[in-house]
C-alpha cells in the first residue's frame, strides 16, 4: 500500500501512452481521408495486415524499424485500392470499407500463418523514467518512440492541412467536388493520395501492435482498433490534434479498468471499455440537430448526408 | 440486327448478367491468388464445392452457417429502402441473444414451448429497440444512423460481457464465462429428417415476409418513397418518423432472432460467443443482395458454403483457414465495383426497349 491510488492514476497515464499509440494513428490516417471526403470503415483490415507485415520483416531482416515501414507500405497499398475502388460511380464507400477489412484480415492471417510461433526483434523504449524511484512510475514512463514520432505526425498534419497548398487542396476536394472540379483539381488522385497516406499511418499502428505493446503476431491481436478510428475522429472533430487527444484518452479509458482491479475494483471491467464509445454517442447525440450538421465535418463525406 | 428482349426480361438480365461476370472475375482473381501460394487452382475450387454442396452433409453446414447471415442481412436490407446505412446488426444479435437467454431464464418451471415462444419474442423485442435507437436518432437528432449503429455494437458487446461476468454468471462457466444454461429441454429441436435446426426456416421464412412486406404491401410502398425523397414523402403526407421506427424495429427484430437461434439451437447459454461477426457479414449479404430480400437467401447460402469449405481446404490443400476469408474479400470487393456497371450496357438497353 505504498502507492495506492497514485498508482492507479500513473497506471492511467501509462495506460493512455501504451494503449493510446495505435489509436493515435489509425485516427490520423483516417483524419487525412476523411478530410479528403472519404471514409474508409477498412482500417481494421489496414491495421492487422500492418501488424503481420511488420512483424515478419522484422522477423527476417532483424531491424524492427524496416518492419515499421514496410507495415506503412502495405497499408499505403490497402489504402489506395480502398480509394482506387470508390473513385467509380455508384460504388459505395461504406461497404467497399467492410469488404476491406474482410480482405485484409484475411490476406494478414493467411501470410502470417508462419509467424505466429517465432519471436521477432521488438521496437526499442525510451526510458524517460529513469529519475525515478517509484517501478510503477518507471514502467509508466517507458516510451516507445513511435509515441513521439505520433505526436510530430499530429502536428505537422495540422500545420499541413492548414498552411500548404496541398493541405488547401485536400480540404476543397472533401468540402466539395464540384467546387474543386471547377478549380480544376484532380478529385480522385487527391482522394487516393490523401488515402493512400491514411493506410500508410494505419499499417504503422498496426506494426506497433506486433512490435511493442503487446508485442506478438496473432489472429486476435487487434481488438476493433482499426474500426473505432471512425468513431475517434467525430470525437476529435476531424482536428489532427483532436486525435492525439482523443486517443490519450481512449487508451486511458481503457487503462482504467485493469488499473482499478490493482485497488481492489474488480467491476465494471468491460463497462469501462465502452465508456469511449458511450462518450463519442453523447457527443454526437448533444451536437447533432436536424437544422445543422457537425461543426468541422467535411461536407462531402458520405456519412453526414 | 437486334435481338429483341422484353423489357421486364432485360431488367432482370443485366444484374444476372453483371452478377455472374464479377463471380467469374473473382474466381479467376482467387485462382491466381491460391496458385501464387503454390496449390492447384482448378483443385481447390473442386474441394470447396464438394465441402460446400458435394453431399447432403456439407449441404446442412453450407446451411446452418447460412441461416444467422439471412437474418442479419436483414438488419441492412431493410433500412437500406429508407436510405438508411445501418451497420448495427452485430448489436442485434447480442442484443436478442442475451435477453432471449436471460427471458428462458426467468420462466425455468413453464413448459419448452412456452418457453421458445417467450425466448423469440423477447429477443426479437430487444434486437428490434436496440436497432431503432440508430434509426430515432437519425430522425430526431440527425445523428449519423451508420456510425451509430457501428458505436451502438460496440455498447451491445460491453453489456453482455458485463452482465455474463457479474450478475448472470454461472459459477460454473468458469474458463468462459456465460449465463446458466436454459435447459436441454428448452433447446430449439431440428428439422425432422436433417440434421438441421430451425434456424434456416427462420431465416427463409423471414426474408420472405420481408420481401413481401416491402413491395406489395403500401407501408413498404411508402417507405420506398420515403427512402427516395423525404421531403416529397412528407409532402405527400407519409409520417416519416413512424416509417424509419418501424423499418428499423422490423429490422434489428430479425437480428435479435439470429441471437435467439444462437442461444436456443446452439449454445443453450448467452456467452461472447454470440458476438461471432454475423452481423458485419449479414451487411455484406445485404449490399451484395442490392437490399433485395429475396436475393438475400441465395447470396447467404453462396457465403455459408464459401464459409463451411474451410475445414476441408486446410485438410486436402494445407491451405491456412483464412483462404476463405481472401476469397469473400475478393468477391465482395469485386461485386461492389461491379455496382458501377449497371447502365453502361446501353445497347442491350436499348434493343431492350425496342
Amino acid at each position: 500500500m505504498e502507492v495506492g491510488w497514485w498508482g492507479v492514476l500513473i497506471a492511467v497515464l501509462g495506460g493512455a501512452i501504451r494503449i493510446g499509440t495505435p489509436f493515435l494513428f489509425v485516427s490520423l490516417g483516417e483524419c487525412l481521408t476523411e478530410k479528403s471526403g472519404r471514409i474508409n470503415l477498412g482500417l481494421e483490415g489496414t491495421l492487422v495486415m500492418g501488424a503481420m507485415t511488420g512483424y515478419a520483416v522484422s522477423l527476417h531482416s532483424g531491424s524492427p524499424w524496416l518492419g515499421v515501414l514496410c507495415a506503412g507500405l502495405a497499408g499505403m497499398v490497402l489504402g489506395a485500392l480502398h480509394s482506387w475502388l470508390c473513385g467509380f460511380q455508384r460504388v459505395n464507400d461504406i461497404a467497399v470499407g467492410i469488404a476491406m477489412m474482410l480482405f485484409g484480415t484475411g490476406l494478414a492471417f493467411f501470410l502470417g500463418k508462419p509467424y505466429i510461433q517465432p519471436s521477432a526483434p521488438r521496437l526499442p523504449s525510451i526510458d524517460l523514467g529513469a529519475w525515478s524511484e517509484i517501478p510503477q512510475l518507471k514502467a509508466a514512463l517507458q516510451i516507445n518512440a513511435l509515441f513521439l514520432v505520433g505526436i510530430v505526425v499530429a502536428i505537422a498534419l495540422a500545420w499541413m492541412l492548414k498552411n500548404t497548398a496541398w493541405g488547401l487542396k485536400v480540404r476543397v476536394v472533401g468540402e466539395s467536388a464540384d467546387a474543386a472540379r471547377a478549380l480544376g483539381l484532380p478529385v480522385d488522385r487527391i482522394r487516393i493520395l490523401s488515402t493512400a497516406q491514411g493506410g500508410f499511418l494505419a499499417g504503422i499502428g498496426g506494426s506497433y501492435l506486433s512490435l511493442y505493446y503487446p508485442f506478438n503476431w496473432s489472429e486476435g491481436l487487434s481488438s476493433g482498433q482499426g474500426l473505432m478510428a471512425v468513431a475517434l475522429v467525430i470525437f476529435a472533430r476531424w482536428q489532427p490534434m483532436g486525435c492525439l487527444w482523443v486517443s490519450l484518452l481512449w487508451g486511458g479509458a481503457a487503462a482504467l479498468g485493469p488499473s482499478l482491479q490493482s485497488v481492489g475494483i474488480t467491476g465494471g471491467y468491460y463497462i469501462f471499455n465502452a465508456i469511449p464509445y458511450i462518450m463519442t454517442l453523447a457527443v454526437m447525440i448533444i451536437t447533432c440537430s436536424p437544422r445543422r450538421t457537425l461543426v468541422g465535418v467535411p461536407h462531402e463525406l458520405t456519412v453526414t448526408r | 440486327m437486334s435481338i429483341a428482349v422484353p423489357q421486364t426480361l432485360n431488367k432482370a438480365l443485366e444484374p444476372f448478367l453483371i452478377i455472374v461476370g464479377s463471380l467469374t472475375v473473382s474466381m479467376v482473381l482467387f485462382g491466381v491468388f491460391v496458385a501464387s501460394a503454390g496449390a492447384d487452382p482448378f483443385e481447390v475450387y473442386q474441394t470447396m464445392y464438394r465441402a460446400a454442396f458435394g453431399t447432403s452433409f456439407s449441404w446442412q453446414n453450407t446451411l446452418i452457417r447460412a441461416a444467422p447471415l439471412m437474418l442479419t442481412a436483414l438488419c441492412t436490407a431493410l433500412p437500406g429502402y429508407l436510405s438508411l446505412i445501418i451497420i448495427g446488426g452485430e448489436g442485434a444479435v447480442v442484443m436478442g441473444g442475451l435477453f432471449a437467454a436471460l427471458a428462458a431464464l426467468t420462466i425455468p418451471a413453464a413448459p419448452p414451448m412456452v418457453v421458445l415462444i417467450t425466448m423469440a419474442l423477447v429477443g426479437m423485442a430487444a434486437g428490434g429497440l436496440w436497432l431503432t435507437i440508430g434509426g430515432a436518432l437519425r430522425h430526431y437528432r440527425a445523428v449519423n444512423e451508420t456510425i451509430s449503429s457501428l458505436l451502438l455494437n460496440y455498447i451491445a458487446i460491453a453489456l453482455l460481457n458485463h452482465l455474463v461476468t457479474s450478475t448472470f454468471r454461472d459459477p460454473e462457466s468458469l474458463n468462459h464465462p456465460s449465463t446458466h444454461h436454459i435447459g436441454e429441454a428448452n433447446m430449439i429441436g431440428l428439422i425432422p429428417g436433417t440434421d438441421l435446426h430451425w434456424g434456416l426456416v427462420f431465416g427463409v421464412v423471414a426474408c420472405v415476409i420481408a420481401w413481401f412486406l416491402m413491395h406489395h404491401t403500401v407501408f413498404g410502398f411508402a417507405s420506398q418513397i420515403a427512402g427516395g425523397n423525404v421531403r416529397a414523402a412528407q409532402i405527400a403526407g407519409l409520417p416519416v418518423g413512424r416509417l424509419i421506427l418501424i423499418v428499423c424495429f422490423v429490422a434489428g427484430a430479425a437480428g435479435g432472432l439470429a441471437g435467439m437461434v444462437e442461444v436456443a439451437a446452439i449454445h443453450g447459454r448467452a456467452n461472447d460467443t454470440l458476438n461471432a461477426n454475423y452481423g458485419y457479414a449479414g451487411i455484406l449479404v445485404a449490399f451484395v443482395a442490392r437490399n433485395n430480400p429475396l436475393a438475400i437467401i441465395p447470396v447467404a447460402v453462396l457465403l455459408g458454403g464459401i464459409r463451411a469449405s474451410s475445414g476441408l481446404l486446410q485438410r486436402a490443400h494445407e491451405l491456412p483457414d483464412a483462404t476463405v476469408l481472401v476469397m469473400q474479400g475478393i468477391i465482395f470487393l469485386v461485386i461492389l465495383f461491379s455496382e458501377t456497371l449497371y447502365g453502361r450496357f446501353s445497347r442491350l438497353q436499348k434493343q431492350g426497349a425496342s
